[in-house]
């Protein structure tokens, strides 16, 4: 973040679905992302996280306001194909995102359409396949993928055109622990190269990653900052139904007790360093 | 207690014969109560999912499979299978089609040829079960929420009132109160309507919570079976395999590596007594 460069700026951006005018999914939200920044958006079901998401690339336009990346409206339909190559998008459910009938195509598929040649696809296929741990995959039709192995081949895919920003809808809800931390893993290294990512997510030891926490409620942002700062207010971020972590619940039920117990015990580490304690 | 479910054996195979063939599952034993909540965990491509479809009469292999006193090697029995089991795939608000509400929880219980009281009555309790008001029934599924529309989802398979449920991850994607929600409503679908439940999850902590049995899978085998207490004490077993144990039972294993007298505990409440002594213990009392 030397520069500060801002690559996706919102400015009082609303939106509605078809049909429900009276009830806006989003409602003037205003925020800028610099390059290379990490960002998590938390919130309850039906709060406008996924919309909000959508936005990014132009696969929503918003009702009023605009959403510019780079500069870039997208609402300016002849720039909409470059946002999308610098914008990438991963979803929730694979399913709807793998369209190829072999792994192997699926991650070629972005590439050819960018016009990339033949070597440099295959170089780029083996090395990306290797990274994500789908290699042996390759020669499987995805529908034949257990669920969190879809979704490491669609992170993959996108990766593959080298987006600058990649943008997650709780992409890790059906991955198994470890396939979780594979993904999380690989989502650091993205983040120290560079990249800047928009994770959507319920999970606060995913969330508390980022640089930035960013809370909607009702299509409204309710409260942002660095993880800790967000993370101290608990009573609200129960209120709003997000969940607290366990080390820090057990620390909670403790002190209701009259137990003394430190206020920055979350994970077992800790509370094991803090219990043998002589 | 009887057995609703018994397998024997079992094998399967996807595409046999060919380049692409891939073993699923082998050898399978597995026995289940009737009345049971049993939780089936494991690392992706385990073999989970395509178990709980054999159990559904949707995959079949080699091996003996009896569901419900039906054994599923006859392909009329597997017919007769469907209005005894429910089965709660991933996202099921992507099965929700009709015009309302109502009319899509409806729509099994038509499809069997009930009397319109019997059809009425139902969709009644199935929505009320998933705590879905009246004022929701003219609705259009689609403008329901998203925790809306998986409970709407999960009343069209209550209106056929089955004995067994299948649930594959049932909260993936629900926020955490809608999937406390959910739980507490399967939860009670057990112990209050004895209804067995099979359910395929990640969440170490639900499993902890929920479940009687736990079975462990791992490359279509099985490859650990027992209480939670009993199966998240094996912490290195687990996480070897790729997967988490619930915080109470990860922290209670590593005290116990540091030579602390703690016993197993999978849920908070748990967790919150043994520390609770290690404490009083320290303080001398």
């Amino acid at each position: 973040m030397v520069h500060n460069r801002v690559i996706l700026n919102l400015q009082g951006v609303s939106f509605s679905y078809p049909d429900t005018q009276d009830k806006k999914a989003l409602d003037s939200i205003s925020l800028e992302i610099v390059a290379g920044e990490m960002v998590a958006l938390l919130g309850p079901n039906g709060s406008g996280k996924s919309t909000l998401a959508r936005l990014f690339n132009g696969l929503l336009i918003p009702t009023s306001g605009h959403v510019l990346v780079e500069g870039q409206s997208t609402q300016d339909e002849e720039v909409l194909w470059q946002i999308r190559q610098k914008v990438g998008m991963v979803f929730q459910n694979p399913d709807n995102q793998l369209v190829a009938a072999l792994v192997e195509e699926e991650l070629a598929f972005g590439m050819e359409n960018l016009g990339i040649s033949p070597g440099e696809m295959t170089e780029k296929i083996e090395q990306i396949s290797t990274q994500f741990g789908i290699h042996e995959l390759l020669q499987s039709p995805p529908h034949r993928l257990s669920g969190g192995q879809k979704q490491r081949v669609a992170i993959a895919s996108v990766l593959a055109v080298d987006p600058e920003v990649l943008v997650l809808d709780e992409p890790t809800s059906m991955l198994d622990p470890g396939g979780r931390q594979e993904i999380m893993r690989e989502l650091t290294r993205l983040k120290q190269v560079g990249k800047t990512i928009i994770l959507v997510t319920h999970d606060m030891s995913e969330a508390l990653m980022a640089d930035r926490i960013v809370i909607l409620e009702d299509g409204k942002i309710v409260l942002q900052g660095e993880p800790k700062q967000c993370f101290s207010q608990e009573d609200r971020l129960v209120k709003m139904g997000l969940e607290i972590p366990p080390g820090r619940r057990l620390a909670q039920r403790l002190k209701q007790k009259g137990f003394d117990i430190p206020n920055d015990l979350l994970c077992v580490k800790e509370w094991v360093e803090f219990l043998c304690l002589k | 207690m009887s057995k609703i479910i018994e397998i024997e054996n079992l094998q399967l195979t996807y595409a046999p014969n060919t380049s692409l063939q891939r073993q699923a599952l082998q050898n399978i034993n597995l026995t289940v109560e009737s009345g049971e909540f049993r939780a089936i965990i494991g690392p992706q491509g385990s073999g989970k999912s395509t178990l709980l479809q054999v159990m559904a009469g949707l995959e079949v292999g080699l091996g003996k499979v009896i569901v419900d006193g039906l054994d599923l090697r006859q392909k009329k029995n597997r017919r007769m299978l469907w209005q005894r089991v429910g089965v709660i795939f991933q996202q099921p608000e992507r099965q929700l089609f009709e015009d309302s509400l109502y009319n899509d929880v409806a729509y099994g219980p038509k499809n069997i040829g009930l009397s319109s009281e019997e059809i009425e009555r139902r969709v009644k309790t199935a929505l009320k079960k998933v705590k879905l008001g009246e004022e929701y029934y003219p609705l259009s599924p689609f403008k329901l929420s998203g925790g809306q529309q998986r409970r709407a989802a999960i009343a069209g398979i209550l209106a056929m009132e089955p004995k067994i449920l299948l649930l594959d991850e049932p909260t993936a994607g629900l926020d955490p109160k809608g999937r406390q929600e959910i739980m507490n409503l399967f939860s009670e679908l057990c112990r209050k309507q004895g209804i067995t439940m099979i359910m395929v999850s990640h969440d170490m902590e639900e499993v902890a919570h929920r479940a009687d049995k736990v079975t462990v899978l791992q490359k279509g085998t099985v490859f650990l079976e027992g209480g939670p207490q009993e199966i998240f004490a094996q912490g290195n077993q687990l996480t070897e395999i790729g997967l988490a144990v619930p915080f109470a039972s990860e922290l209670a294993n590593a005290l116990r590596e540091r030579g602390k007298n703690v016993s197993n505990v999978t849920t908070l409440a748990d967790a919150e007594r043994e520390v609770g002594k290690m404490l009083r213990r320290r303080n001398g009392h």
